[in-house]
């Protein structure tokens, strides 16, 4: 009984994991088409950026929800200007120019911060439930997730700016000759995709380490649960990781890790061929 | 001291379209290669294994070189890539000719360039510890094999802590051999493997792994763990709140550094058994530390085995050249079989003329606030599991991996 409480509670961590990961990919593909395959890097260097922080004595909750996703959106924001603004709209261009991107800030990492693992130690302690002890992080991770996706649907639901975005997305030149400047909302959506790829980063930190090429190990789960998900950012992220996060945990206690990845992508696949334009595309149409 | 890509192009370059300007300016000097990642993921162990060799290599110029002649390195960096390995092979035997090869990290490493430098027959060194099993006359491996880390550590953890174990290894054959080691002399030791599981190099979550580990309620655990993204088991253990909980012994643990990257609250306690340990009490290894500081500084990396191991294999291969009197290879074989014995940092290393493997000291540490505290020491442990299948003085023309069962 303990054990299946246990098993329930991975699910949740799992789950607020996977939406984590691949919150800051859904609002850049899914608002302007655009596939950021820098994405990992960006987590990597919001990791960086909070370790960095908490090691100049700042408090480690500060350094992970606001100075790593802050200083990911700036970073956000100059590459925008320098390179995305001049391929919106090629799919396959911005592919590449992201792919290049992130090499060489794999490279930059490398050469300035070294090839090596930096890490900081979890801010919250543990509990038990029954024999089991379990870290509390995972559960204060999940409940920021929580509390990010619930902002984001009523930003995108009940504001005027979320009303915009929305326009832009679905009609960009509608939405142009209604006196919305596209530019500057792919501008905004391109910076705050950013920063919560660098808050991601921020708070996977204490969990898995920092390393220049962490972030190949989690573009490609981001991306399958971006695509699973479909053109609702908020709610098919959130269904897409629910979905692909249970059953990842619960073939990986059943079995191994390695077949619980298998599960995963094998749930993806099946699912993209009964429903290629994602969970989203079918059902939930039209929510934000 | 590192080769730019640059300049290591440049270089190329050269060797390529002038080879008499190489062979030139070498006529004096006796040139040998080492090959081993200074960049990339394996950086982190590539780097103690590169001051070691370069230590072993200017003490010996030093005290005036081999047969009056100064030892050059020519030195090549794969950066953990293996088709970089056999290029890198194939130029250090032809173009460059070199005296002898060191190099490899990874066994996959090294089972790209054995063949290549036995087919140019060129001697070959490989240093880090592996799990075992290699036979060629033309190979010599100065690092510890699962029968003598495994094989002292097994006996220790099941009499200090208990019969039920539970094995945490990486997804490729390092893990998957050792992990029929530590089967093997868990049960000899009158203990049982009660799980095993294995994680492929990138998986950064465990959280399954220690809520599994929770319900069955091993008594040990026994990690073969390698790399960054594995040592999140670690940081994930000790979240969890059960570090100290249950007894966790490596031999992998604390070989990429784990002990100084972990905090003590993640990493203290943990077990490992090495050939090496650069804590070592000894008045041999003081006065190397204290060498290897002197000429790298204090913030040199931590020295592992895979680097004193290096250090011992640069000074088998002088023991040989010494006692042939020549550089050729064949010579150079049949004086280290006659017997090589390296008073190095960990303890004597005694050359096996009929594995080319060596015998070690063996030590069991226990990490605490960053370093090895040794708690027990086993001297001259043979390289058992390899002598079970290997034979060169019978065999001499063997030339395999043999998988040991």
């Amino acid at each position: 009984m303990d054990y299946f409480l246990v098993v329930l509670l991975q699910i949740v961590g799992a789950v607020g994991n996977l939406a984590l990961i691949s919150v800051g990919l859904a609002v850049i593909f899914g608002m302007m088409r655009v596939i950021n395959l820098a994405h990992g890097e960006f987590i990597m260097l919001g990791g960086f950026a909070a370790i960095f922080s908490v090691q100049a004595g700042i408090n480690i909750w500060l350094a992970m929800l606001v100075i790593a996703p802050l200083s990911i959106a700036v970073l956000g924001v100059v590459i925008e200007r320098l390179v995305m603004r001049r391929l919106y709209g090629r799919m396959v261009d911005t592919m590449l120019a992201s792919w290049g991107l992130s090499l060489l800030l794999i490279g930059l990492a490398t050469t300035f911060f070294g090839n090596r693992v930096v890490g900081i130690a979890a801010p919250v302690g543990s509990f038990r439930i029954g024999d089991y002890s379990l870290g509390a992080y995972d559960f204060v991770l999940a409940g920021i997730v929580l509390v990010v996706f619930a902002g984001g649907y009523a930003v995108l639901r009940f504001t005027r700016a979320g009303l915009i975005a929305r326009a832009t997305m679905q009609n960009r030149e509608m939405a142009s000759s209604l006196g919305i400047e596209p530019s500057r909302v792919y501008a905004i959506t391109f910076a705050i995709g950013s920063a919560l790829s660098g808050l991601a980063g921020g708070l996977l930190a204490p969990i898995s380490g920092v390393l220049p090429t962490m972030g190949v190990a989690y573009i490609a789960k981001a991306f399958i649960t971006v695509i699973t998900g479909g053109a609702s950012v908020i709610t098919g992220t959130a269904l897409s990781s629910t979905l692909l996060g249970s059953i990842n945990t619960v073939s990986t206690f059943v079995t191994t890790p390695v077949l619980g990845d298998v599960a995963l992508l094998l749930a993806a696949t099946i699912f993209l061929r009964l429903l290629p334009t994602g969970i989203t595309g079918r059902i939930f149409k039209g929510a934000p | 001291m590192k080769i730019s890509r640059r300049l290591f192009l440049g270089g190329t370059a050269v060797a390529l379209t002038a080879p008499w300007v190489n062979r030139g300016f070498a006529a004096d000097d006796i040139t040998i290669a080492s090959i081993y990642d200074l960049s990339g993921g394996l950086e982190i162990y590539g780097q103690p294994i590169d001051a070691c060799l370069d230590l072993a290599v200017s003490e010996l110029n030093e005290a005036g070189g081999l047969l009056g002649r100064q030892i050059k390195v020519q030195k090549y960096d794969p950066q953990s890539n293996i088709q970089l390995y056999t290029q890198f092979a194939t130029e250090a035997a032809t173009s460059l000719q070199a005296a002898t090869v060191f190099g490899g990290i990874t066994s996959a490493s090294r089972e790209a360039i054995r063949p290549i430098l036995s087919r140019y027959q060129t001697l070959y060194f490989y240093s880090p510890l592996y799990e075992g099993g290699v036979c060629d006359r033309n190979t010599f491996l100065t690092g510890s094999t699962p029968s003598q880390t495994i094989g002292q550590l097994m006996p220790f953890a099941v009499k200090n802590f208990g019969k039920k174990v539970y094995v945490l290894a990486a997804d490729y054959n390092y893990g998957q051999i050792s992990t029929k080691w530590v089967r093997d002399y868990t049960a000899q030791a009158g203990g049982e493997v009660i799980a095993a599981e294995f994680f492929p190099l990138d998986v950064t979550d465990f959280s399954a792994a220690i809520q599994k580990i929770q319900r069955e309620k091993p008594d040990v655990i026994y990690t073969l763990l390698v790399g960054g993204n594995h040592m999140s088991f670690f940081r994930q253990w000790a979240a969890a709140g059960m570090a100290g909980q249950i007894p966790i012994v490596s031999t992998s643990f604390g070989g990429g550094n784990e002990h100084i990257v972990l905090t003590p609250a993640e990493s203290d306690g943990v077990m490992a058994a090495f050939g090496y340990f650069q804590e070592i009490k000894s008045p041999a290894n003081e006065a190397f530390v204290k060498r290897y500081h002197e000429k790298f500084g204090d913030k040199a990396p931590y020295v592992t085995e895979h680097a004193s191991a290096t250090y011992n294999a640069v000074h088998h291969w002088a023991n040989g050249v010494k006692k042939a009197n020549s550089l050729d290879r064949m010579a150079v074989i049949e004086a280290i079989e006659s017997g090589s014995t390296v008073n190095g940092p960990g303890g004597p290393s005694t050359i096996d003329p009929k594995t080319h493997h060596c015998a070690t000291d063996v030590h069991i540490g226990r990490a605490k606030d960053h370093s090895f505290e040794i708690l027990e020491s086993f001297a001259n442990q043979p390289p058992a599991d390899t002598a079970a299948v290997c034979d060169l003085v019978a065999n001499p023309n063997d030339n395999q991996q043999y998988v040991i069962q």
